[in-house]
C-alpha cells in the first residue's frame, strides 16, 4: 500500500494549501523587495513547492530539517509561521531570529528547523551531526537534509554522506536538482547521469523522484523515513524539479531559454495537484478559490504584523553572540 | 601534590566530564584504539566504548560540522583535530556555522562544543603541522579560545570549556604534552577569561602564551640574577581576554613584552598591544616589544626551526632593550 493512501482529504487539501502558501509567500517577498521593504538578497522557491511539502509531511514535529539559502519553502512546509518569517525578512525584532538572520538564516528550534544556510553545502555536516545526536540520545527522530544540485559538488557532501553511512545515521539527504547552481547547468557541473547514483559510493540507497509531484514525493520520503527511523541508515534522494525564478533578484537568466522555462511551468506542482484533487472529487473550484483567499489573508496578516513590528534596538546588536 | 603530564591532565578532564554527563563524547581521527596522534585519548576507548570515543574518517569538515550539529541538538561533543593546521579544512563549519548559529538564530540555539587541537613547532614537522593559528579563531565572534600552558590550567580550563554553552577552541601545544606539573586529585575548574600571574615581578611584564610562558619564566629566573624583576602573565584564555589583569600589571611595571610562538603580523600579540595602548597608554614608560616567530612558514631543518621559535635569549634581549 502506498503511504499516500492513508492521507485524508483534509491532509491533501492542507498540503495544497501549504504549497500555495509557499508560492504566495515568495511572490509577496518579490513585491516587498521591489518596494525596498526587504533588503539584501532573496532566493525564491517558486516551482519547487511539492518537494518541501511532500517531504516535510512525512515528518513529525520533533524531527529535524536543515535547509539552504533557498529555504522559505522548507520552513513553511515544516510548520514555520509566515508571520515570524515575514518579520524576519523585514528585519524586525519579532522575526524568527530577531532580525539578525534574515532570509538565509531562518531557524525554529522548537519545530526542528535547524536553520537555512548561506553556505552551499554548509548544512550537510550539521544535519549529519543532528543524526549522530539522535542516535546517541536514543530517540526515534529523523533528519531531512535539503540541499541543491550545486551542493552535491561540495566536499561537505562527500564527507557527510560517508560519515552517515559508516555510522548508520538517521538522515535522509534530499538533493533538489533544479538543474542549475547559480548559472551553471548541472549537466556541465557533473559527469554522472543522476546525482542519486552517487549513493553507490556510500553503499546506501539512492532514489530518484519527481519533485513536482507532491504525492510521489510524500510516498518516496515516507518510505525513506520509515526505514531510517527503524535504524536502516541514511538514504539519498534526488528530487527532479525546477527553479522558476533566477538564482536571485539580479539574475537575468541568460544561461537558459524561455522555452525551457515554459516547459517546466507546464509541470507546475500546484496546478498538477489541484487538478488531481478536483478530478478525484476532493476539491471544487470554490474550494480552490477559498484556499487562494486564505493564502492571501494569511500573507496580508503576516505583512501587517511585520510592518507593525519594531526594528531591533541598537543594543540588540551586541547580544546573542555568546550563550 | 601529585604531578601528571599535560596530556594526562587533558585526558582526566575529558574522562571526568564524560563520567558525569552522558551527553559528553569525544570524536576525531585515530582517537580510539590508536589513542590519538599524541596519545591524549589513550585508554579512553576501553572505559567509554566506541560510541563515546568515536574514530572518524579523515574528514575535518564533517568532524567540525557534525560536532556543531550534535551540539545544537542536545549533545556536548569534544572534537579533536589531529593538528590545528587541519582546522583550515573544517573552517567553514567552524567560522560560518558553529560560531554564528546562535547570533544568526537570534539567540535561540546554543552550540556547546569543544574543538581540541595540537599546535606549535619543535618536532620537525615543518610548515603544515607546526603552526600556531590562534589568531584565526580569536578573530571570530562567537568562538572562545583557550590556550593553556600547564597541566593544572589545561585540566581546569578544559572542564570549564566542556561545560560552556559556546563553541570553544582549545589549543594544546604539542611540546607540552609530556610536560609534568602539579594537579590535585580532587575536582576543580578554572573559569574561562581569567589570566594567571605565573610569576610576580616589579620591573617588566611579559605577557606570554602556551609554550612561551615557560621560556618567559626561564628568562625571568635568569634576569633575577642580574637584579631585574620580571612579572610573567599567561592570559590562558585568549578570548574572552582578561584585560584587567594585564592592565593592572602594566600599571605596576610600566614595561611590557608580548611573547608568542605564532608569527608576528596580526598575531595575537598585536591584539594585546592594542588593548594595552587603549587601556594603559599613560602608564607605559617604553614602547612595547613583541617577541614572536618571524613572518615565515615553519621551517623543517632543526637549526632553522630553533631560529623560528622565540627563545629565552630573545625575551631577555627584548627586556634589556626596553629597561
Amino acid at each position: 500500500m502506498k503511504y499516500s493512501e492513508s492521507l485524508t482529504r483534509e491532509d491533501k487539501v492542507d498540503m495544497l494549501y501549504k504549497m500555495m502558501l509557499i508560492r504566495g509567500f515568495e511572490e509577496k517577498v518579490e513585491e516587498l523587495f521591489s518596494l525596498n521593504l526587504i533588503h539584501g538578497s532573496t532566493h525564491l522557491y517558486i516551482g519547487q513547492e511539492a518537494t518541501a511539502v511532500g517531504a516535510c509531511r512525512a515528518l513529525n514535529k520533533d524531527d529535524y530539517i536543515t535547509s539552504t539559502h533557498r529555504g522559505h519553502g522548507h520552513c513553511i512546509a515544516k510548520g514555520g509561521d509566515v508571520k515570524y518569517m515575514m518579520a524576519e525578512l523585514l528585519g524586525r525584532k519579532t522575526g524568527y531570529c530577531k532580525g539578525k538572520g534574515g532570509s538565509m538564516h531562518i531557524a525554529d528550534m522548537d519545530i526542528g528547523i535547524l536553520g537555512a544556510n548561506g553556505v552551499v553545502g554548509g548544512g550537510i555536516p550539521i544535519a549529519t551531526g543532528a543524526g549522530l545526536s539522535i542516535k546517541m540520545r536514543g530517540t526515534k527522530q529523523v533528519v531531512i537534509c535539503f540541499f541543491g544540485d550545486g551542493a552535491a559538488n561540495q566536499g561537505s557532501f562527500h564527507e557527510s554522506l560517508n560519515l552517515a553511512s559508516i555510522w548508520d545515521l538517521p538522515v535522509i539527504y534530499i538533493i533538489e536538482n533544479n538543474l542549475y547552481g547559480m548559472s551553471m547547468g548541472v549537466n556541465r557541473a557533473v559527469k554522472v547521469e543522476r546525482l542519486a547514483d552517487r549513493a553507490k559510493a556510500y553503499n546506501i540507497p539512492g532514489i530518484v523522484m519527481d519533485g513536482n509531484d507532491v504525492i510521489e514525493v510524500y510516498d518516496t520520503v515516507s518510505g525513506a523515513v520509515e526505514k531510517v527511523r527503524n535504524g536502516g541508515g541514511p538514504i539519498l534522494i534526488e528530487s527532479l524539479t525546477y527553479r522558476w525564478r533566477g538564482h536571485s533578484r539580479s539574475d537575468a537568466r541568460a544561461y537558459r531559454t524561455r522555452e525551457e522555462e515554459a516547459e517546466w511551468r507546464s509541470k507546475c506542482p500546484i496546478r498538477r495537484f489541484s487538478e488531481k484533487l478536483m478530478s478525484e472529487g476532493l476539491l471544487t473550484e470554490e474550494g480552490f478559490k477559498e484556499l487562494e483567499k486564505r493564502v492571501e489573508d494569511d500573507l496580508n496578516n503576516a505583512v501587517e504584523f511585520a510592518k507593525a513590528s519594531p526594528f531591533p534596538d541598537p543594543e540588540d546588536l551586541l547580544t546573542d553572540v555568546y550563550a | 601534590m601529585r604531578e601528571i603530564t599535560f596530556a594526562e591532565a587533558i585526558r582526566e578532564a575529558m574522562s571526568e566530564e564524560m563520567r558525569k554527563d552522558p551527553t559528553v563524547f569525544v570524536m576525531g581521527e585515530d582517537i580510539g584504539v590508536y589513542g590519538g596522534a599524541f596519545g591524549v585519548t589513550r585508554g579512553m576507548l576501553a572505559e567509554f566504548g566506541p560510541e563515546r570515543v568515536k574514530d572518524t574518517p579523515i574528514s575535518e569538515a564533517a568532524i567540525v560540522g557534525s560536532a556543531a550539529g550534535a551540539a545544537v541538538t542536545g549533545m556536548r561533543p569534544i572534537a579533536e583535530l589531529m593538528y590545528v593546521d587541519f582546522a583550515t579544512i573544517g573552517m567553514d563549519q567552524l567560522v560560518n556555522q558553529a560560531a554564528k548559529i546562535r547570533y544568526m538564530f537570534g539567540g535561540k540555539a546554543k552550540v556547546p562544543m569543544v574543538l581540541r587541537a595540537p599546535c606549535g613547532a619543535g618536532r620537525g614537522n615543518a610548515a603544515q603541522h607546526s603552526q600556531s593559528l590562534e589568531a584565526f579563531f580569536v578573530h571570530v565572534p562567537g568562538l572562545k579560545v583557550v590556550m593553556p600552558s600547564t597541566p593544572y590550567d589545561a585540566k581546569g580550563l578544559l572542564k570549564s570549556s566542556i561545560r560552556d554553552d559556546n563553541p570553544v577552541v582549545f589549543l594544546e601545544h604539542k611540546m607540552l604534552y609530556n610536560f609534568k606539573g602539579p594537579v590535585p586529585e580532587e575536582e576543580y575548574t578554572i573559569p574561562l577569561g581569567v589570566a594567571d600571574i605565573k610569576r610576580e615581578g616589579r620591573d617588566v611584564t611579559v605577557i606570554a602564551t602556551s609554550m612561551i610562558v615557560h621560556k618567559a619564566l626561564n628568562a625571568a629566573a635568569e634576569l633575577e640574577k642580574e637584579g631585574i624583576s620580571v612579572e610573567v602573565i599567561d592570559p590562558r584564555t585568549l578570548k574572552p581576554l582578561d584585560v584587567d589583569t594585564l592592565v593592572r600589571s602594566v600599571k605596576k611595571t610600566k614595561h611590557v613584552i608580548v611573547a608568542h610562538e605564532a608569527v608576528k603580523t596580526n598575531g595575537f600579540g598585536a591584539e594585546v598591544v592594542a588593548v594595552l595602548v587603549e587601556n594603559a597608554f599613560d602608564y607605559l614608560d617604553a614602547p612595547i616589544i613583541r617577541v614572536t616567530a618571524p613572518d615565515t612558514p615553519v621551517p623543517y631543518s632543526r637549526p632553522l626551526e630553533d631560529d623560528f621559535i622565540p627563545q629565552e635569549r630573545d625575551i631577555i634581549s627584548a627586556i634589556k632593550e626596553i629597561l
